[in-house]
């Protein structure tokens, strides 16, 4: 056998070596006054104080000032949908039926869409523009967490006009 | 000005550092940057807008979250749109890119800055995935483990002995009273210290350095604005980093080449040196570093207590520029070299030679 041939069992391909870290995760003064929000069933977000965007969640600055943002600002529970889409793709570990609808969501008052789920309503019928509202687990079950908001529906009022957010698609 | 090469004139123009704790459980890795930045611009009186450039330093690694470097920009506000850069290493190397880019004459000023969450995982366990995937990692041999072996390396060479190590510790954490964002300091003679217990023999306690949260910026001048933002600017007249192999064996671990070639380079041989600030995380280190860069007992090394004091990771060699820059700029030195390491036991090296008027 020379250096530049492998023996009989030709080349090593594979070499699993397995790997696992664990770490704690530190939300910040400003995300977590977020998550605390949603533990009691309200959005929370911030104002920059240069540019007076509301940013929700906030993670406490500016990301286009670079300054800290200390307005708390509690926001609607209703919004309007920007843009979204609609999922068919199935994957494990999947808790909700096909087709579904994942969305950005423009909160009454907030200059940062977030991703929601829409339900409620068929997927076919689902438009830019359409006025959502958040719909929170039951009050025992609120907790720190995004899964506080079991979903959005549409909250029975027109649709909003494309340039109250054209600028937040 | 003694260069070993031409160099354009650039100068830390402001530094800033997080006070240095154990762990920082209330503020994300943007809220702990955001008075750091405000303070190293604040110090110059200066804005984002007058800054041409960004260059951060740091591990996704350390905090487990993907594009943490990015969400950090939030930092600084990026609008309009920046030119930024990002190196997954100790944002001294991120010091050197924008000093590279400040050669070139184009920008006259830059940010660069570092965040280091040593804190949020298991440090023996995250530093050893920098080491050989296939044949080294898969043995998980930890930080402290490996750079005993390269304590216990020196020792058998007859280099240095574990009151050596001592000696550094006492003195580094003696020296840290005096600074103010130290993590840990204090008055201990080498005997006591030498009745620490062994952590992985032959070092004891007080050789390995503290796990930190801390942060850490400096402005780069250069031009009208590096005269104009410091009454006595620290300019950068050698810089250079060199890196070893990855294979622990194939290494001499009692000696830094990488180190006495990048001190080379930079030309740190070329005049008196008044202070060195050396990036020694485990106290041994200093020992190697020192030899390699040829500094003798009338160097005052680690003022700042060093990275026995404070010791986040990816911020620490920044800092170790920011502590040397101040005392030039303070006038308590002339001429000082900043050193930064990266890697398992001193694999790669980065050396800066700063000098006052």
């Amino acid at each position: 056998m020379t250096a530049a041939t492998a023996d009989e069992r030709g080349p090593v391909t594979t070499l699993a070596t397995p790997i696992a870290l664990d770490f704690d995760f530190t939300p910040g003064v400003a995300q977590s006054r977020f998550l605390r929000g949603l533990e009691q069933g309200k959005f929370m977000g911030q104002r920059c104080s240069v540019c007076g965007k509301v940013y929700v969640p906030s993670r406490g600055t500016c990301p286009t000032d670079g300054v800290p943002t200390t307005e708390d600002v509690e926001l609607s529970n209703s919004g309007t949908v920007t843009t979204f889409c609609v999922v068919n793709v199935p994957f494990a570990g999947q808790s909700i039926e096909i087709p579904y609808i994942a969305a950005q969501v423009l909160l009454d008052g907030a200059n940062l869409s977030f991703m929601g789920l829409i339900q409620e309503l068929p997927a076919t019928e689902v438009r830019m523009g359409l006025r959502v509202e958040a719909v929170w687990v039951p009050e025992d079950e609120l907790a720190p967490s995004l899964a506080s908001v079991r979903y959005f529906r549409p909250n029975g009022e027109p649709d909003a006009d494309y340039e109250t957010y054209k600028e937040y698609l | 000005m003694s260069a070993a090469r031409a160099v354009r004139p650039v100068s830390v123009a402001s530094f800033a550092q997080a006070q240095n704790v154990r762990r920082d459980d209330q503020r994300n890795e943007v809220e702990g940057l955001l008075p750091v930045i405000a303070e190293a611009f604040g110090a110059i009186g200066i804005t984002k807008d007058d800054v041409d450039f960004i260059c951060s330093g740091s591990t996704d690694y350390l905090v487990g979250g993907p594009f943490s470097f990015v969400m950090a920009l939030d930092a600084v506000g990026v609008w309009p749109p920046r030119s930024e850069s990002h190196v997954e290493m100790d944002g001294a190397w991120a010091l050197y890119e924008a000093w590279v880019l400040l050669q070139e004459g184009k920008v006259d000023a830059a940010l660069v800055y570092s965040f280091g969450r040593s804190s949020l995982g298991d440090l023996n366990e995250i530093l050893t995935l920098q080491l050989d995937p296939y044949t080294m990692a898969p043995l998980w041999p930890d930080i402290v483990s490996l750079n005993a072996l390269q304590a216990r390396a020196l020792i058998d060479a007859g280099k240095a002995t574990e009151a050596d190590f001592a000696a550094v510790a006492s003195r580094s954490r003696r020296d840290a009273l005096a600074n103010p964002k130290a993590q840990v300091a204090g008055d201990i003679p080498v005997e006591t210290l030498l009745e620490d217990e062994y952590v992985v023999a032959p070092l004891r306690r007080h050789a390995l350095p503290p796990i930190t949260d801390g942060a850490a910026a400096i402005v780069l001048a250069a031009g009208d604005k590096a005269t104009r933002w410091s009454e006595r600017p620290a300019w950068i007249t050698g810089f250079d980093h060199r890196i070893e192999t990855h294979a622990l064996g194939a290494r001499d671990l009692t000696a830094s080449p990488s180190t006495a070639k990048a001190g080379e380079v930079a030309g740190v041989a070329a005049g008196p040196v008044d202070l060195a600030e050396i990036h020694a995380p485990f106290a041994h280190q200093e020992l190697i570093v020192r030899e390699a860069l040829g500094l003798d007992g009338t160097v005052t090394v680690n003022p700042s207590g060093g990275a026995l004091a404070a010791n986040p990771i990816m911020s620490a060699g920044l800092i170790r520029i920011g502590e040397a820059a101040s005392r030039i700029a303070a006038g308590q030195a002339d001429r000082a070299v900043a050193h930064a390491t990266s890697g398992p036991c001193l694999q790669q090296n980065l050396v800066c030679v700063l000098e006052g008027a």
